[in-house]
């Protein structure tokens, strides 16, 4: 049996990344999108009725990735003009930075002006997060517990996943919220302790994604507090999350 | 009785509408043989009425029957003779206030947005509960301890044993169905597809492609239908050693855990180095593909598939060895072949229970229409069963895959198409279409209109029959084993809540 073991073990080898924030991912991965601020008015127009879910503007020309489904179909469409990069780091504290506009090639950073005070203040060392799945996909969760796992890792950072709300510093809701879950995400918010955060993983939170327009929703929680990091991504990758609360919170990456 | 193939597309008027007593009997008389079973039957809103359309599939001649009937009231449950149909039925009054006579339990299914009686609301869901005072009961949920889809778990416990448990589900749903027909876009529809269960984004797509390809007449080349598997199997190998993964958590058996975890990360890495995405989001789009199947990346999935099964291979001699492990697997959440049989279960739910039912064997689809498919059907029934099918079927895949890449070599050279998203689709047709997702079968149903237009469009995740088997497995448990044994089904909530 422990020969059976040393064999598992030998195999396993070392998995964790030491460094996420360097990590390459292949060159597919579709993160930040480069547009060329040549991109005409007509080829504009082309894709954003091409968009499944109206993410692209036409005039000035921009992509939400609020909205993004990272289907990149714009791209294929015209792709001397938009670029899926593989930049996983594409979080943000306000909802307008996530409005990719034509030539803008600069990587993604949070607004220290615009992040609450008490975040740093109160969270910098530990964070203890509920996670609520509002009518999420079960993609998003899934990559929520990846985060956890042997390759990134999350907990060295002091930053953990939580069953009870009232043990936590905030909620990571995913799904565009159902009207039938509307009232458990609000109870699960109001169990957790102030100060707290409310952080949004993936597309179909933050906007709703291709599910806007559908009469199953109900968003109005989302109106009623402040967001402190959106994180697109459909599903978010686990690196593009650590890196966005690791940058909401002050953190060392290494 | 129309008899149809898997993704046949059939015109609705050459459906013979009989009349409920008729319709009832030849249901009926088909689901007396144990190798039928309803894939689907819904209602379709049709001027003041319904018509009620029921697909069943023969898994001995892969023939799928179609019946239909138009009435609504007072029908004769079908339930009460053949408990599977029991979900079917409840669905049909829930969302469209048809009645049923004699069925035990209309209780709801999902409480969704266009429900016939709105004054029903998943606040006040109607329990079961028994009078007693030597019984009590135990809610979880919606909300989980971990990060999982909400649900809410009923409980009504002897002690610790658990003699009954009911599964409300309902919070996720997000009225996908509606949004089929109201996003026109095929490329819209094509991400509501893989959203309909993010785990499941390949099964889903391919089905809805399958669907629209058929209804436009398109047939594709052998090479796309061949890499479409190939999709299809890597998502089943990444889910079933995830799952591995999971139940060693659920056990606290930490290296099992760590090193399936490892090794998913392996799968989902290859998936998104060829498409750009881990959970092949983006990936199958209709009539062609964005990503062809290259010879590096065929050899990097063969690179990483042989790696993965030795490693897998390693952990698994060890951990179904191991009496700390195998003391917690079997004899726990039994199901029986009579019960599974009874309930309709579908996919891995059923094969882990001697129920030998696999639409990758029984209604080929794609490639596998070319293959000779044998399906793992073990007949324990237990959490231990579910495990080692989990373990076989990965090999299997990674077999098939090896298999296939090898038969791509040949066909790498051919052309493949880019996706084309303006197909036009045959008028007022049906068309049905069954894949073997990781979970079991996937059914989605789309009916036309005299322009083309799709109408309506059902769909079933293999979860809507299979959280009835949980519910059975976890009687005369211990409650504690309820996690392991929910673990072990591993079932869709937004799948089944739509």
């Amino acid at each position: 049996m422990i020969l059976r073991e040393a064999k598992v073990l030998k195999s396993h080898g070392i998995q964790y990344i030491p460094d996420i924030s360097t990590v390459e991912l292949t060159p597919l991965f579709r993160g930040r999108p480069e547009i060329s601020s040549e991109i005409t008015t007509e080829e504009g127009r082309y894709v954003s009725g091409l968009c499944p879910t109206g993410a692209i503007s036409a005039t000035p020309f921009s992509i939400d990735l609020g909205k993004c489904v990272f289907c990149k179909e714009c791209e294929f469409a015209i792709s001397n003009k938009i670029r899926f990069t593989n930049d996983y780091k594409i979080a943000a504290n306000k909802r307008e930075a996530l409005i990719i506009e034509a030539g803008s090639v600069n990587p993604m950073v949070l607004d220290a002006n615009e992040m609450r005070k008490v975040i740093r203040d109160y969270f910098g060392h530990a964070l203890k997060l509920r996670q609520v799945s509002a009518a999420g996909d079960n993609a998003c969760e899934m990559e929520l517990n990846a985060s956890g796992n042997v390759n990134f890792d999350l907990g060295r950072y002091g930053i953990e996943f939580f069953a009870s709300p009232r043990h936590c510093d905030g909620v990571v809701i995913t799904g565009p919220v159902s009207e039938n879950m509307a009232e458990p995400l609000q109870i699960c918010y109001d169990a957790i302790p102030e100060p707290k955060l409310v952080i949004l993983v993936g597309t179909d939170a933050i906007s709703g994604g291709i599910f806007i327009g559908s009469k199953a929703l109900n968003r109005s929680f989302l109106s009623k507090y402040p967001v402190d990091l959106y994180v697109p991504g459909n599903p978010v990758h686990p690196l593009t999350f650590i890196n966005g609360i690791l940058s909401l919170i002050g953190k060392n990456n290494k | 009785m129309m008899e149809i193939y898997n993704t046949d597309c059939i015109k609705i008027a050459d459906i013979s509408v009989l009349p409920y007593k008729q319709f009832y009997m030849q249901v009926d008389n088909l689901l007396f043989y144990k190798h039928n079973h309803c894939v689907n039957y819904f209602a379709v809103p049709q001027g003041d009425g319904f018509l009620s359309i029921c697909c069943i599939a023969n898994d001995s001649n892969h023939k799928i029957y179609i019946v239909a009937h138009n009435e609504v009231d007072n029908l004769e449950a079908l339930t009460a003779k053949h408990y599977a149909m029991h979900v079917f039925e409840r669905e049909m009054h829930e969302n469209y206030g048809i009645t049923f006579d004699d069925h035990p339990w209309l209780k709801p299914v999902r409480y969704p947005a266009n429900r016939y009686n709105r004054d029903e609301c998943i606040e006040n869901y109607p329990f079961y509960s028994i009078d007693s005072d030597d019984l009590h009961e135990v809610g979880v949920g919606p909300i989980h301890a971990g990060i999982i889809e909400p649900g809410h778990f009923r409980f009504i416990c002897n002690g610790e044993k658990v003699l009954h448990l009911e599964i409300m589900l309902g919070y996720q749903h997000r009225g996908i169905e509606s949004l089929m027909l109201a996003k026109k876009h095929q490329l819209q529809r094509a991400v509501l597809a893989e959203s309909i269960s993010g785990d499941t984004a390949i099964g889903h797509s391919l089905t809805y492609t399958s669907i629209m390809e058929s209804l436009s007449g398109k047939s594709l080349p052998d090479r796309i239908q061949l890499e479409r598997i190939i999709a299809l199997e890597l998502e089943r190998i990444a889910i079933h050693i995830g799952d591995t993964s999971a139940l060693c958590l659920d056990i606290a058996y930490q290296l099992g855990q760590v090193a399936c975890e490892a090794l998913r990360t392996i799968v989902i890495n290859t998936t998104q180095a060829w498409c750009g995405n881990r959970f092949g989001k983006g990936f199958i789009r209709l009539a062609g593909t964005h990503y062809p199947l290259t010879a590096d990346m065929a050899e990097l999935i063969l690179k990483n598939i042989n790696d993965v099964e030795r490693r897998y291979r390693e952990v698994t001699d060890l951990m179904f060895n191991l009496p700390s492990v195998l003391s917690r697997f079997e004899g726990i959440g039994e199901v029986t072949v009579k019960q599974a049989e009874l309930v309709g279960l579908t996919g891995m739910a059923a094969r882990m229970a001697g129920v030998n039912r696999d639409i990758r064997a029984s209604h080929p689809f794609l490639y596998y229409r070319n293959l000779k498919f044998e399906p793992v059907v073990l007949d324990t029934g237990d959490v231990m069963a579910r495990a080692l099918l989990r373990r076989d079927e990965v090999f299997q895949s990674i077999q098939i895959v090896r298999d296939l890449l090898e038969k791509h070599r040949v066909l790498q050279n051919e052309s493949i198409p880019k996706p084309d998203y303006q197909l036009s689709l045959q008028a007022n047709s049906l068309c049905i279409s069954l894949i073997e997702g990781w979970r079991g079968e996937i059914c989605h149903v789309a009916l036309t209109d005299e322009t083309g237009e799709v109408y309506h469009y059902k769909i079933k995740d293999p979860s809507l029959h299979n959280w009835m088997g949980l519910a059975l497995a976890v009687r005369n448990q211990e409650i504690s084993d309820f996690p392991i044994c929910n673990k072990s089904f591993n079932l869709s909530y937004c799948g089944h809540d739509l």
